[in-house]
């Protein structure tokens, strides 16, 4: 009884929940780093450091799509592409120096791809939320992510099962950029999209927060930190699909007809722990982020919002299509288009067309559904 | 009764408990001994995680 008197007040201090909240994420990591690998274990601390930023400071990709989209507001895009620039200005030369170390986020640019990225733009749209954003927000427990997010897993599982089909429909070979020409491309492209959103802005919403200057520095240099320690950039979507895999053959389904997860480098992943996985290390640090930082804000103690049956099926729907989606365009907002950009991969500026197109669909389905503008 | 975030993060450890359940199932036990260095660069070895840029049959 005593100790329940003493302890209320305790967790009511925020330094205290902090405190808390830090220690624990240090503990479960080290935990991770003792049983799987130094490596694994700094992972998810990443992923953890990543969730908190993109929570505490409210970076994220599809809010501020849409608040330039509908107020024609870019602080939260600005904030994207110098998280982004910043990135490409170490990667580009760490990934020209390291070529058998470090890899980038390179894929083709096909039909599927284009189609996949632009349902992607509509999906985060109608779920509010991207490959991270639904990370993010399930941590912080909005009920319409968590419910969303097994359906994003399968969507993503089967995608991958579905890869080689869509991607015989034709697409061209792996385009990268590199080098300092690659470099000064990239950042010429990012200065433009930059230059538009400015361009298009009301005057009154030029001026960017600096909690989105500091979290695009610091999002800039967690990014960076996966690159030198996984050896590979950030991305979400492979993670959510293994995990699904993991529940088909946990169930005794047979995932061995499908040339994407037969291949030896995905059945390797199949027969290892998660906690040896990068994106699903990442993925997990990013909800456990998300949490406690909710935490520390006494966040959880809010109500849900009302869900009408429309928001329920859109979740589902959305969900599915989300991971499907990312499969065929070959990532999600982070692996295609943060990562793809700042790796020098053109399907990363390609993806960003089609799924702000898509977003503008989005958008307008939403407002069409009366699930709000 | 009034659902508030608590509930919702309940039902996410719920479903993560049930990922882990079944990624022990399929899974090698884990081996620290065998881990890969602290750092890709200056490891000289190549990456060996998976990316969503992966294409059919790779793992890059």
């Amino acid at each position: 009884m005593i100790s329940s008197l003493k302890a209320a007040p305790l967790l009511a201090s925020r330094s205290f929940r902090i405190s808390l909240c830090a220690t624990s994420l240090g503990i479960i990591s080290i935990a991770v780093a003792a049983n799987a690998g130094p490596r694994f274990g700094l992972l998810l601390l990443i992923g953890g450091g990543m969730g908190a930023t993109l929570e505490g400071l409210g970076f994220g990709f599809a809010g501020p799509w849409r608040r330039l989209i509908l107020a024609r507001n870019p602080s939260g895009f600005l904030a994207q592409i110098l998280s982004m620039a910043l990135v490409a200005l170490i990667a580009f030369p760490l990934l020209e120096g390291h070529p058998a170390e470090l890899t980038g986020a390179h894929a083709p640019v096909g039909f599927a791809m284009v189609a996949g990225a632009y349902v992607f733009g509509i999906c985060m749209q109608l779920l509010l939320g991207c490959g991270s954003g639904t990370l993010v927000n399930a941590g912080s427990g909005n009920l319409v992510a968590i419910l969303a997010l097994p359906f994003f897993a399968i969507g993503s599982f089967l995608g991958s099962f579905h890869l080689s089909w869509w991607t015989s429909l034709g697409s061209l070979p792996v385009i990268t950029v590199s080098g300092t020409n690659g470099l000064l491309l990239t950042l010429a492209g990012l200065g433009v999209l930059g230059g538009l959103a400015l361009l298009i802005a009301e005057k009154p919403k030029l001026s960017v927060p600096p909690r989105l200057w500091c979290a695009a520095l610091i999002i800039a240099a967690l990014a960076l930190l996966h690159l030198v320690v996984a050896g590979q950039p950030w991305g979400v979507v492979y993670g959510l699909g293994l995990w699904a895999a993991k529940g088909v053959i946990a169930v005794g389904a047979d995932v061995s007809s499908s040339s994407f997860w037969s291949a030896p480098a995905h059945q390797t992943r199949l027969s290892s722990s998660i906690l040896t996985d990068v994106t699903s290390l990442t993925n997990l640090g990013l909800m456990a982020g998300a949490a406690f930082v909710t935490f520390c804000r006494g966040g959880f103690t809010a109500s849900q919002q009302t869900l009408t049956p429309t928001i329920w099926v859109s979740a589902v729907v959305a969900g599915f299509l989300l991971g499907y989606s990312s499969r065929l365009a070959f990532g999600c907002n982070v692996g295609a288009f943060f990562s793809g950009i700042t790796t020098g991969s053109l399907h990363g500026w390609i993806w960003f067309l089609c799924a702000f197109a898509g977003s503008f669909a989005g958008i307008t389905i939403r407002n069409r559904l009366g699930m709000g503008r | 009764m009034m659902i508030t975030r608590w509930h919702a993060v309940l039902l996410l450890l719920v479903m993560m408990a049930a990922v882990f359940v079944a990624d022990a199932l399929s899974s090698a036990p884990l081996d620290p001994y065998r881990a890969p260095p602290l750092f890709a660069l200056g490891s000289g070895k190549a990456p060996s995680g998976a990316h969503c840029s992966a294409v059919v049959g790779t793992d890059k």
